[in-house]
């Protein structure tokens, strides 16, 4: 797409016309660097320099807090389970919608409607469901499970494990929408010729699924797979919601560092942390589910 | 209406010159077709004229004024694109009359020119419609009334029926050149397809690589090719081209083909010993089931029966030709038949720069002369 | 036979997962509009059968509530206005100039969607504070055009691209300069993905929390509000809140859903 070789297709030309387009980008570049660009310098910073000097006593603070091996492991687990169970959700309703289903059109809108729904809201609508006098004790009872004098305590500060898997479940609930389109956009890019071409050679449903469908979607999945795993490390209000004082993430804990304890060094540090994760692990997605030029369809 | 003028254009796209120094005067009132293959700088030329392209170098001329510098708004043109480019939230009589709102015509002159356009280009009962209620041809149409109804000085049209399926491009063909003479608007059409070139140009400009090769008249490009490139572009089938040796010591000349000897004029007389190539149209060839003096022997490979007439595919020694028999003329493949070639439709070319060899015959390839630099030989490209 | 059964199967499988996205959202706002004393209850009515507006009117009668409903709307409209009005000409331009560094400078913008937004909202917490503009919504707004400007940009970007650039240039062939042929051509066919970009930005900034609640502490938006306040708060507090914070998502989404699948899918490229 460089100013190069031919003159492009309908849809582009080249033009120099004054420097115009230079003119029209810089409002946001200038915006992006003074905006982005210096806060993130800024973040380095606070985080590697204090009272004037630079040092990794933020860092130092953070490491020895108590919290802090609690939130990077929750903030891991979290990822390790959510990401997997989300995909396999996603790609089952990106297929649905994508295939032959009645009233394909309202189906479409309900599993998008998770999309515009914040974390906060996702966390306290499911807390509000696992909660000890909440609707998932309510339908148990109607289905004669449980004492209904003693409702079973889903929430408990003091079991990880539900609590982990309360947020689990509010977090696939809310972000699989985002992975879902993402697919469905990549599905619909598959002209369904390769689809019937392998019908009529043989493969079956999981079959073409396996050698035709999946392989074609590895860019789609790539991108939504790298988005997915980013937002991740930024898990945050679902966790509050849920979990209260319960359990930790690492962006909770920026948050604590922040506002209660007003020490801005270690909440930078644990951005920086924060960062330096979800860049290695984008790198790691990238090199994985790289897809060879020749490879692609164009 | 007015003239038009391109001196020495030049257009580079990075490294590359989609136009490469062109020269070309078309008159007032001249339908003029630029031709090519893709990529040849046609439609660039054509934009640089329309001042959708800014030239590297060189002038454009407009009515007499130079147009170089100035925006499309103000060359006093109108443009047909080959995308059509209807505005699809404006109803088509919106559409045909937005050039002349943009001159601040007065609403009555607007509808009268509007109605005038519409009724020449057959769409008055579109009027209220818009453009996605109406089919490709339709909107074609839409395309040519809105360039039309301005009465630019020229009107410039981007391959517009390279978008229409086969027999309604053959329609509008007639139809666009009875309205176009009609009018008597000065202008430049640029196509790839050499059939509209042949049947709509007052004269053709081949291009090439960004250069133009040969500007004529229909019959002349196609009976006199400028070279081995124009005479394969052109036609259907391309004209044959066959290596050959003219040999001349002493009695009457003749051509030695891979396949047989073939009798020539006394004109043909000084390319003896020349590196020459022989450029012959299938229908110039005689085919015959018998044999005869001074015909060469081919074995059928292919036969294409086409209607009106059949296409032979024949061999004769190493070369394939393209031969064309009335339609009861039905030779089995791999039969024999006998090729009679009428020395005076042959066009001698050179082997070795692929230009047109002017023989002793006064017929001189164009009036603009830019063919002194031979464009690329090689192979005749398939016309895309 | 079989593809009859596997035809139910699929069909059931999409109506459970159906079920699972709607259910919860029914059951906040059934627990949003009910009594207060049903709030508490146990176990919950699981049909609406004593609705009111109690639940609701405490929860906007709770301090600071409406306030902070003011300003999540007037930091949203902000955010658009900024990331919009600088998106789109840097979109317009991608999509119409092949210039001399587009590619590195898209490459830049997707790159941004790297970046948390945690690493980005503690340092402005700080810079804020030496500008003094700490603890407003303009704050508040810079912080969320910032997060909104790429994705505007990506957009608007493909918005333009998917209008055939022929369009404008018979426009300025038929007598109109650049800038008229935008305003007449381009932009009305550009203004519904126009519009639903500037809808779903005005969502982005509405559900944003983190920079939100880092930014602020008086002046705080609806979700800053409601997160400092949850875990202090009764239950009717947080069950109103809940649904306060989904509804909006709820008609964004039925607005805009046509569009959705031609944002993601190209911004996603």
């Amino acid at each position: 797409m460089s100013a190069a070789a031919q003159p492009a297709s309908v849809g582009q030309r080249i033009r120099r016309w004054e420097g115009l387009p230079y003119w029209l980008v810089l409002p946001t570049l200038a915006y992006l660097v003074l905006f982005f660009g210096w806060p993130m310098v800024e973040a380095f910073t606070l985080a590697f320099r204090e009272e004037g000097v630079w040092s990794l006593d933020a860092f130092e603070r953070m490491y020895d807090d108590l919290r802090f091996g609690e939130a990077l492991k929750t903030t891991l687990i979290l990822i390790g389970v959510i990401v997997p169970l989300q995909f396999a959700l996603a790609v089952s309703m990106a297929l649905l919608v994508n295939g032959r289903l009645r009233a394909r059109g309202l189906f479409l809108y309900i599993f998008l409607l998770p999309l515009a729904i914040s974390d906060l809201a996702a966390g306290i609508v499911w807390s509000s469901i696992f909660t000890e006098r909440g609707y998932l004790n309510t339908i148990l009872q109607h289905l004669g499970i449980g004492d209904p004098n003693l409702p079973r305590i889903w929430l408990d500060p003091t079991d990880q494990t539900t609590l982990l898997g309360t947020v689990v479940v509010a977090e696939i609930w809310r972000s699989t929408a985002l992975i879902m389109i993402i697919l469905v956009a990549g599905l619909q890019s598959i002209p369904k010729e390769f689809n019937e071409a392998a019908e009529v050679f043989g493969a079956g449903f999981w079959q073409r699924l396996r050698t035709v469908t999946l392989p074609m979607l590895k860019p789609s999945i790539q991108v939504a797979l790298l988005l997915r795993v980013i937002l991740a490390f930024e898990v945050f209000a679902t966790v509050i919601a849920i979990a209260g004082e319960g359990t930790t993430v690492l962006a909770a804990e920026a948050y604590r560092w922040e506002t209660t304890n007003q020490d801005e060094n270690v909440a930078a540090a644990y951005a920086s942390l924060i960062l330096v994760l979800s860049v290695v692990s984008a790198l790691i997605v990238l090199r994985l589910l790289r897809t060879k030029k020749e490879q692609l369809l164009r | 209406m007015a003239e038009v003028r391109f001196q020495s254009v030049r257009k580079t796209f990075g490294k590359v010159a989609a136009v490469d120094d062109v020269d070309l005067e078309i008159a007032d009132g001249e339908f003029v077709v630029l031709l090519g293959p893709s990529g040849c700088g046609k439609t660039t030329l054509l934009r640089c004229l329309a001042g959708l392209e800014k030239v590297d170098g060189g002038k454009v001329e407009i009515g007499g004024r130079n147009a170089t510098d100035l925006p499309p708004r103000r060359r006093r043109i109108a443009m047909v694109f080959q995308s059509y480019a209807v505005f699809p939230h404006m109803k088509v009589y919106d559409n045909v009359a937005f050039g002349l709102k943009m001159q601040r015509e007065s609403k009555a002159t607007i509808k009268e020119r509007v109605g005038s356009a519409a009724s020449l280009l057959h769409i008055e009962d579109y009027l209220d419609r818009y453009p996605s209620q109406l089919s490709g041809g339709q909107r074609q149409r839409v395309a040519v009334a809105r360039a039309i109804a301005t009465k630019a000085d020229v009107l410039l049209m981007d391959e517009p029926l390279s978008n229409l399926d086969a027999l309604l491009r053959m329609e509008m063909r007639a139809e666009l050149k009875a309205l176009l003479q009609k009018l008597d608007a000065t202008t430049i059409y640029v196509t790839h397809d050499q059939v509209e070139a042949l049947s709509m140009g007052d004269r053709i400009a081949v291009m090439n690589s960004g250069r133009i090769v040969q500007v004529d008249n229909p019959l002349a490009v196609y009976d006199q090719p400028a070279d081995i490139f124009v005479g394969g572009f052109i036609g259907t089938p391309p004209m044959n081209f066959v290596a050959a040796q003219v040999i001349a010591n002493g009695a009457a000349p003749t051509a030695q083909l891979s396949g047989g000897t073939l009798p020539l004029g006394e004109d043909a007389r000084p390319l003896a010993g020349k590196d020459v190539v022989l450029g012959i149209r299938a229908e110039s060839i005689n085919v015959q089931t018998t044999p005869g003096d001074g015909m060469i022997r081919a074995s059928v490979v292919v036969v294409e029966p086409l209607g009106s007439h059949n296409l032979l595919t024949v061999r004769t020694g190493d070369d394939m030709l393209k031969v064309s028999t009335p339609p009861n003329l039905f030779p089995a493949p791999e039969s024999d038949v006998w090729l009679q070639i009428a020395p005076e439709r042959i066009r001698w070319m050179d082997a070795v720069t692929g230009a047109a060899v002017s023989d002793a015959s006064e017929v001189t390839p164009s009036r603009v002369d830019v063919l002194t630099r031979a464009p690329d030989t090689g192979a005749a490209p398939a016309p895309s | 036979m079989r593809t009859a059964a596997i035809g139910t199967v699929k069909y059931a499988f999409a109506i459970l997962l159906a079920l699972w996205v709607i259910v919860p959202i029914y059951f906040i706002t059934l627990a949003a509009f009910s009594t207060e004393e049903a709030v508490y209850a146990y176990p919950k009515q699981l049909v609406p059968r004593d609705m009111s507006t109690d639940t609701m009117r405490f929860f906007l009668d709770s301090e600071g509530v409406v306030p902070s409903l003011q300003r999540s709307i007037l930091v949203a409209l902000l955010t658009l206005v900024i990331a919009l009005g600088l998106g789109v000409p840097a979109g317009y331009a991608l999509a119409r100039f092949a210039f001399r560094g587009a590619d590195t400078f898209r490459l830049g913008i997707v790159a941004t969607r790297a970046f948390p937004i945690v690493i980005l909202s503690i340092p402005l917490a700080v810079i804020f504070l030496r500008w003094g503009i700490d603890d407003t919504v303009y704050g508040v707004a810079i912080a969320h055009a910032a997060l909104a400007l790429p994705f505007a940009v990506l957009v608007t970007s493909s918005v333009f691209a998917g209008i055939s650039v022929e369009l404008e240039e018979a426009a300025m062939t038929l007598g109109c300069n650049r800038f008229s042929a935008i305003v007449r051509i381009v932009l009305p066919l550009a203004l519904p993905g126009l519009a639903a970009a500037a809808i779903f930005v005005f969502i982005i900034s509405w559900n944003e929390v983190f920079a939100a609640a880092i930014l602020t502490l008086e002046e705080r938006t609806l979700p800053a509000q409601i997160l400092t306040l949850l875990n202090a708060s009764p239950l009717p507090f947080k069950f109103a809140g809940g649904f306060f914070l989904l509804a909006p998502s709820l008609l964004v989404i039925l607005v805009i859903r046509k569009y959705l699948f031609n944002m993601w899918g190209r911004v996603v490229k």
